[in-house]
């Protein structure tokens, strides 16, 4: 079978690679592009440990195929600091301890900068059902919760 | 030490390997690639019983780009008449789980391993291996699993000198219920059963292996214990220890599950026969088919009292699923059950059951809720018979220092009735509930542990601090140990590494498991410091040529002990460390323990719930665990375990359950049909910690992992009972069930 040429933008980045028509993008990001930050929990699109997203929007990169990244811009976890800046996030979240095992974490940090790229002020309710698609098995999202309602009201008062 | 001193110890600091964690750095156990490196995937059983008369490889071993092909005859193979014990694992049972022996003995048993140049390849590979079965009758439930003409999963398992699927059984005993039962003036039986329920970890099982042609194997997996990986891979290869290393990969999620290897001696055979370093990766699917979940259960419980609300007598029977091989946690149900109470008379019994499901294996206080669960529900029937509060029945019957548990010990100080007391005292117990509310409450124990572990506290060259352990770090262990050295040292956190080293780099260290890590990290790091104080105090005599007696260590620095000793301003550590070539050689002690002293866990849980009678659907809607924490060393993470306990509970109360087909197979192995709680379905979690120090540990630690999710079932049921009126006996309280009881009443009408 022949390979398929991919030309797309990861954080940031111009990236070509080569891949097999059923390739995910998560295959393809873990594999030839080393980029191992996103997590394969199911494979199914149930667990959210491999979201990134695709032209701002948050999607499951094992649900989407490597060749969709044609000519659009993917971000990965890799791509959330810059230099060594972590984002307020990432910050918070270490602060706050809303992690424990790790595995999810770096879904659940881009699940949580689409929110807020989307919402500067969500409830927790909306914090709740917006990361509904992000499986954490170790902290009860309790911390989880806190630290994106605190980051929020944090960034919220560096823009005024 | 003084409690007013600490400076670290009880700080909210930053986890050592947290900046790893948020930017992706940190390698989990599938995260590692080698040149060179090619891919394993397991051929497993379509039948959930069946002899296996044959199992051809040839057409798959001529497959191009397939390297190896293993199949049970690659396995060590541990003959079932002689026990081989590692740990709590029987190594005649492990050698059957990884790699089906004479029989399958579940859909989803192992039965060949292929690696190949690629992962599609070797999946390929696995559909032309041909596997002659003879397929057998095949049993699931308990119920079924113990009527005289069950189908027999091991024949030589014999029960009163006839085959039986009852493999094991243990009881505890103290006084005698039949003279405890006859003092009773209110006795309340019920009976109850529970699901098997995943540990639920995000991150499937994972390994690389790499043997060198002189059987030199490395081994990058993801485990809660490195040295169990080595030992069980050496078993079950027939390699030697010396000649495996095993590096703890982080682990994304255990909860007891990763405490045995799964895909580690199927990829070493595959790599030894390679040639080639081999990548195995469980599939979500795999996971939920073919490695553990906990038990599901049948249970009576019988609980006497006087009319003054004194608990005379307690009988426990709790029949609990192994799965396809020996080895159900019967001690956890058994042994934590009646454990929060001082009863004069107790028999609790454990009977370990197989049937043809996957291999149960531990799950956080393993079998401790699932006794909870039973017992925790007729003490609240208790207390209605009773007409006494819940919180009321408890504290008057509680364990306390110097009562004696049915599982053996006395207890020292332990502070169960501070989290009754804490609950009875917190606005939550009196806040007000609306229509179809309910309150709930229930307690919970679970053991604790110590066991081996191993430290190595190193001082660098410009003055600060290396601690490496042998725990993989499963929830931010390794920050309570920056905690604890840099209080101990008087230094800053940041000034301190915290490691988890590997099978070569570490002495021995058993797993992180049982609530024993901080426990026992916290016991060989504080030793190995204390040693390296007394080197650095050493040191300072020795540039200052004066008595080592007449140093001082503080703030991290040595001083003069007094005026006697001689007027020297204090040396840092940085500036002995500069001078520790001179002065003597590199500095660092290490210590390597059989730690003891771990003493129980109680917690008391406070749940309101809101049943949704049209939809059936249970939402909890606050939720406070009190719980006896010892000394919390980094209180985030305390509350971080005490809140995840909680969530899996509710999870393990409502939803989560194995449904089976009618073909002996899971119908819903995937994260789909297998509901865990997502963050749309919980409130915060209120966690209030109560520190008891225990008085066998130097920061006063317990283990505080597990008991949180002991009593969370019974404290959801008793709370849809308030709701309601009505009693479930049976897990998971799903929409389906919540509904079918409200039409019974009502149809009743």
């Amino acid at each position: 079978m022949a390979k398929l040429h991919v030309t797309t933008t990861i954080n940031g980045d111009p990236v070509e690679f080569l891949c097999e028509p059923h390739h995910t993008m998560l295959d393809v990001l873990r594999g030839s592009l080393g980029l191992t930050g996103s997590k394969e929990g199911c494979g199914s699109g149930d667990c959210g440990a491999c979201s990134v997203t695709l032209d701002g929007r948050l999607v499951c990169s094992c649900l989407m195929l490597a060749a969709e990244a044609e000519g659009h811009q993917i971000r990965t976890i890799e791509g959330m600091a810059e230099g060594e800046m972590l984002h307020p996030l990432q910050q918070k979240f270490l602060e706050m301890a809303a992690l424990q095992c790790g595995i999810c974490t770096p879904g659940m940090l881009v699940a949580a900068k689409a929110l807020l790229e989307h919402n500067q002020e969500p409830t927790e309710t909306e914090v709740r059902y917006w990361l509904a698609g992000n499986l954490c098995r170790c902290t009860g999202y309790d911390k989880i919760v806190r630290a994106v309602l605190e980051t929020a009201a944090e960034m919220r008062g560096a823009a005024r | 030490m003084n409690e007013h001193s600490n400076k670290w110890i009880g700080q909210r600091t930053i986890r050592p390997d947290g900046a790893d964690k948020v930017t992706g750095r940190a390698a989990f156990g599938a995260d590692t690639t080698m040149p060179g490196m090619i891919w394993g995937k397991v051929l497993r059983s379509p039948h959930a019983h069946a002899r296996i008369r044959s199992i051809d490889t040839s057409k798959a071993e001529s497959l191009p780009g397939v390297k190896a092909v293993v199949t049970a005859r690659d396995i060590v193979n541990f003959t079932t008449d002689k026990p081989f014990i590692l740990g709590i694992q029987d190594m005649r049972w492990m050698c059957r789980n990884v790699m089906a022996r004479e029989k399958v003995l579940f859909h989803g048993h192992p039965v060949a391993a292929v690696a190949a140049a690629t992962e599609e390849i070797a999946a390929e590979a696995c559909k032309m291996i041909s596997v002659e079965y003879e397929v057998l009758p095949w049993v699931i439930e308990i119920e079924d699993a113990i009527k005289p003409d069950a189908p027999i999963l091991h024949e030589f398992n014999k029960l009163d000198g006839k085959p039986s699927n009852i493999t094991g059984k243990l009881e505890h005993k103290l006084g005698d219920i039949a003279a405890g039962f006859a003092q009773a003036e209110v006795i309340v039986e019920r009976s109850f059963k529970t699901r098997p329920v995943h540990q639920g970890y995000i991150e499937p099982h994972a390994c690389l292996v790499s043997v060198a042609s002189d059987d030199k194997t490395t081994i990058w997996s993801s485990s809660q214990g490195q040295f169990m990986v080595r030992a069980m891979t050496a078993l079950l290869t027939g390699l030697t220890q010396s000649d495996i290393r095993a590096i703890p990969a982080e682990i994304g999620g255990g909860f007891g599950g990763k405490t045995i290897v799964y895909l580690e001696p199927l990829a070493t055979m595959l790599s030894k026969k390679s040639g080639r370093p081999v990548k195995m990766v469980m599939s979500r699917e795999e996971v939920m088919r073919a490695s553990g979940p906990t038990s599901g259960s049948s249970s009576t419980v019988k609980i006497g009292a006087t009319k003054d609300g004194r608990i005379v007598a307690a009988h426990g029977i709790y029949y609990l699923q192994a799965g396809a091989l020996p080895g159900s946690p019967i001690r956890g149900a058994a042994g934590c059950s009646f454990a929060p109470y001082d009863i004069p008379n107790v028999l609790s019994q454990g009977f370990d059951v197989v049937s043809n499901r996957s291999k149960v294996v531990a799950y956080r206080a393993p079998g401790a809720p699932i006794g909870a669960y039973a017992v925790e529900c007729v003490m609240d029937e208790l207390a209605v018979a009773l007409k006494m509060d819940p919180l009321e029945l408890r504290l008057k019957n509680a364990a306390k220092q110097g009562t004696k548990a049915a599982h053996g010990p006395v207890y020292p100080r332990i502070g169960f009735v501070e989290t009754l007391e804490a609950a009875r005292a917190h606005p939550h117990y009196k806040a007000p509930l609306g229509k179809h509310h309910g309150r709930g409450v229930a307690s919970g124990f679970w053991f604790n542990a110590g066991g081996e572990s191993s430290a190595q506290v190193n001082i660098t060259e410009d003055g600060n601090v290396v601690v490496m352990t042998g725990h993989p770090d499963i929830g931010g262990s390794r920050a309570a140990i920056a905690n604890i050295a840099a209080e101990l040292i008087g230094i800053d956190y940041k000034s301190v590494s915290v490691l988890i080293g590997d099978t070569a780099t570490i002495g021995y260290s058993n797993m992180t498991g049982g609530s024993r890590v901080l426990f026992a990290s916290a016991m060989v790091v504080t030793q190995s410091a204390e040693k390296v104080i007394t080197i650095l105090r050493a040191r300072a005599a020795k540039i200052w040529n004066i008595d080592p007696d007449a140093v001082t260590w503080e703030d991290g620095a040595a001083r003069p002990a007094g005026d006697n000793a001689g007027k020297f301003a204090p040396l840092t550590l940085a500036e002995i460390a500069a001078k520790a070539t001179e002065t003597g050689g590199p500095i660092g002690a290490g210590v390597q323990l059989n730690t003891t002293g771990a003493e129980g866990g109680f917690a008391t849980h406070i749940c309101d719930v809101e049943v949704d009678v049209d939809l059936g659907i249970v939402r909890v809607l606050r939720y406070t665990a009190f719980q006896d924490v010892g000394k919390a060393v980094h209180p985030s993470y305390v509350e971080g375990q005490m809140q995840g306990g909680v969530a899996q509970g509710i999870g393990w109360a409502l939803n989560e359950e194995y449904i089976y087909n009618r073909n002996g197979q899971v119908d819903n192995a995937g994260f789909l049909d297998y509901r865990m709680p997502v963050c749309s379905d919980l409130p915060m979690l209120d966690a209030v910690m109560i520190e008891i120090p225990n008085p066998k540990h130097p920061q006063g630690v317990r283990g505080v992992g597990e008991v949180p999710l002991v009593p969370v079932m019974a404290a959801i049921a008793n709370a849809i009972h308030d709701a309601l009126g009505i009693r479930f006996y049976s897990l998971p309280m799903s929409p389906p069930k919540v509904l079918e009881a409200l039409d019974l009443p009502r149809a009743a009408e």
